[in-house]
């Protein structure tokens, strides 16, 4: 790899420092009594509309996301704008869903998933089930964020062997757990406002100028390989590549707003009303994730790929590298400074929310419902913040020795695994018609099912589904849910009959869902 | 509150927006071509980046329709 790029590393190293004090700062922020869980983990519930905002789009819409995606244009091509479908989709549920679910958790003060499933179907079994769903698909994507900052880290011309080669995620680790364990969810809020403008910048500056030395967008397309430019279309008895685009499209919608860290960032919100607002808003993000995507292309265009000074970091991070690349590629080093600020201070949102999600749902649906059942106050935050670093420690330790392959595998495997509280999370949110013992079979069934498909598929995410003499190449997660309903839907007046309902109380009423 | 308000609150018609967001951009044979391009941009592209406009104008409608 090239040397050092001070002037990038400089303005990287600014630009880190700023928010690494607007994070222990945040402490101070709308101020709470950060000794109750609600305070530290949902940030008091204050967050209005543009909080929200930020908070949501900083959470979503990841490092991670930003080279990913654009990674996968670059070597997949057309498939990668799926990534438009999918979150054109989730703001109907948004808008629609999610408001109940705020009202009735604000009504019960309830922080988790697991809270409210514990609440609306009294089974702390069915609860356990989305408690632990959740925090097993959310480690390898805390891991997935810390890539993204190895990335451009690495970009800036930092290497070195063992352990050096580590200090500078070390560092930024050190700071995300410090500020998170003080601040809580108040230091990614008032953070994501800064990363969002910087990424904002960057995705703008980046279509505009880079088109420009390309010589346009009719050039850059040209430059892609044929058959990448759109989706191959199917052949005989096979739905092909049309099918694994809307599945994986629609499937990641559904399951996006089940992730611990998306309920965390939309129960801070102050109202039901703010969330509606957020569904309409919220696109804005997807407007720049296409036009990021976009940046894939440019990257073949301007054939970084096979540029020398860049061989040895698509050999260390693959396609990932084709954003830094580029970037490097085409624009001064201050602002690449800028860039990669934006990319690592990306991470450490929702590296922060994941993180807290996570100790929330351990502390309410783990702790506090099997082990110290009447915990006070300020103990129940202590556990909260300790689970928090403990959750970090982990993902950091998986980064460091285990290949990144396995975070990019076990990431697609939790999506597939946290659709499967679909059923009890959002129709619960509109219905109790389910039994809790059918919806914990569908889930398990799910589960299995989705990780079988999974694993025969070579941990690809599509499943060739052959039916009546036909494939349906589509997303397991999708084709699994519908497994699961069935099974909720079937079993769900078997268990009635054999009354596995008696005594089992819904504490929440029909005008707790909404204002 | 009745159920008659309960059922208000709970559906209203401007939600079919929605639905026709939802075929427009999760059926691909309707955008799966590189013609008509625009600047250069290939319509399965522009075609998808224009949906996030118009589902943004009508998911701010349908806030401002069931408003109340």
């Amino acid at each position: 790899m090239q040397g050092v790029n001070w002037v990038a590393l400089s303005i990287f190293a600014v630009l880190f420092a700023f928010i690494s004090w607007l994070g222990f700062a945040a402490a101070r922020w709308r101020r709470g009594d950060l000794n109750l869980l609600h305070e530290w983990g949902l940030g008091g519930r204050r967050f209005g509309t543009m909080i929200t905002w930020f908070l949501v789009g900083g959470d979503l819409y990841t490092a991670y996301t930003f080279i990913a995606v654009p990674a996968l244009a670059f070597g997949a091509g057309a498939l990668a704008f799926f990534a438009v479908p999918y979150t054109i989709v989730i703001y109907p549920i948004l808008f629609l869903v999610f408001p109940r679910l705020w009202y009735v958790c604000h009504k019960h003060g309830y922080i988790t998933a697991g809270d409210f499933v514990k609440g609306r179907f009294g089974n702390r079994w069915l609860a356990l089930a989305i408690t632990v769903t959740g925090i097993v698909a959310t480690m390898p994507y805390i891991a997935l964020q810390l890539v993204g900052i190895q990335v451009v880290i690495g970009a800036l011309g930092i290497s070195g062997t063992g352990f050096m080669a580590d200090l500078p995620l070390l560092i930024a680790f050190a700071v995300l757990a410090a500020f998170t364990y003080s601040s809580g969810l108040r230091a990614p809020a008032s953070i994501a406002v800064v990363k969002d403008i910087l990424i904002y910048i960057t995705a703008f500056a980046a279509v505009i100028v880079i088109p420009a030395q390309l010589g346009g967008f009719g050039k850059i397309f040209a430059a892609v390989p044929a058959q990448n430019v759109v989706l191959a279309v199917p052949g005989a008895n096979t739905t092909g590549a049309y099918s694994a685009y809307a599945t994986l499209a629609l499937g990641s919608a559904l399951a996006l707003f089940l992730y611990p860290h998306s309920l965390t960032a939309i129960l801070s919100a102050s109202s039901g009303r703010a969330i509606r607002r957020n569904a309409a808003m919220l696109p804005g993000y997807t407007f720049m994730l296409g036009l990021l995507a976009l940046i894939g292309f440019f990257a073949i265009a301007a054939n970084v790929g096979k540029l020398p000074e860049y061989a040895a970091g698509f050999k260390q991070f693959g396609n990932n590298f084709a954003v830094p690349a580029l970037l490097l590629h085409s624009f001064p080093s201050w602002f690449v400074g800028v860039a990669f600020a934006a990319i690592g201070i990306g991470a450490l949102v929702p590296a922060a929310i994941m993180s807290i999600a996570a100790a929330n749902l351990y502390t309410r649906n783990i702790h506090r419902e099997f082990i110290n059942k009447n915990p006070t106050d300020k103990q129940e935050s202590q556990i909260a913040k300790w689970v928090s670093l403990i959750v970090k420690v982990g993902a950091l330790a998986f980064i460091l020795f285990v290949p990144t392959t396995y975070a990019i595998q076990l990431q697609l495997l939790g999506g597939i695994w946290i659709i499967q509280t679909l059923p009890s999370v959002m129709l619960g949110a509109y219905t109790r018609w389910f039994n809790a013992w059918a919806l914990l079979i569908g889930w398990a069934a799910g589960t299995v099912a989705g990780t079988a498909m999974a694993v025969a598929a070579q941990l690809k995410p599509t499943y060739p589904l052959a039916f009546a003499g036909h494939t349906f190449p589509g997303y397991s997660a999708f084709y699994t849910l519908v497994l699961n309903l069935l099974l909720a839907v079937l079993l769900t007046p078997l268990f009635n009959a054999v009354g596995a309902r008696r005594g089992v109380v819904d504490e929440t009423l029909a005008s707790d869902y909404h204002a | 509150m009745n159920d008659a308000q309960d059922k208000r609150r709970g559906w209203s018609w401007w939600y079919l927006l929605f639905i026709v967001q939802y075929v427009a951009v999760l059926w691909p044979p309707f955008y799966n071509s590189i013609d008509p391009t625009w600047m250069g941009i290939p319509f399965f592209y522009w075609y998808q980046m224009l949906w996030v406009l118009i589902s943004a104008a009508f998911t701010a409608l349908v806030y401002f329709a069931t408003r109340a």
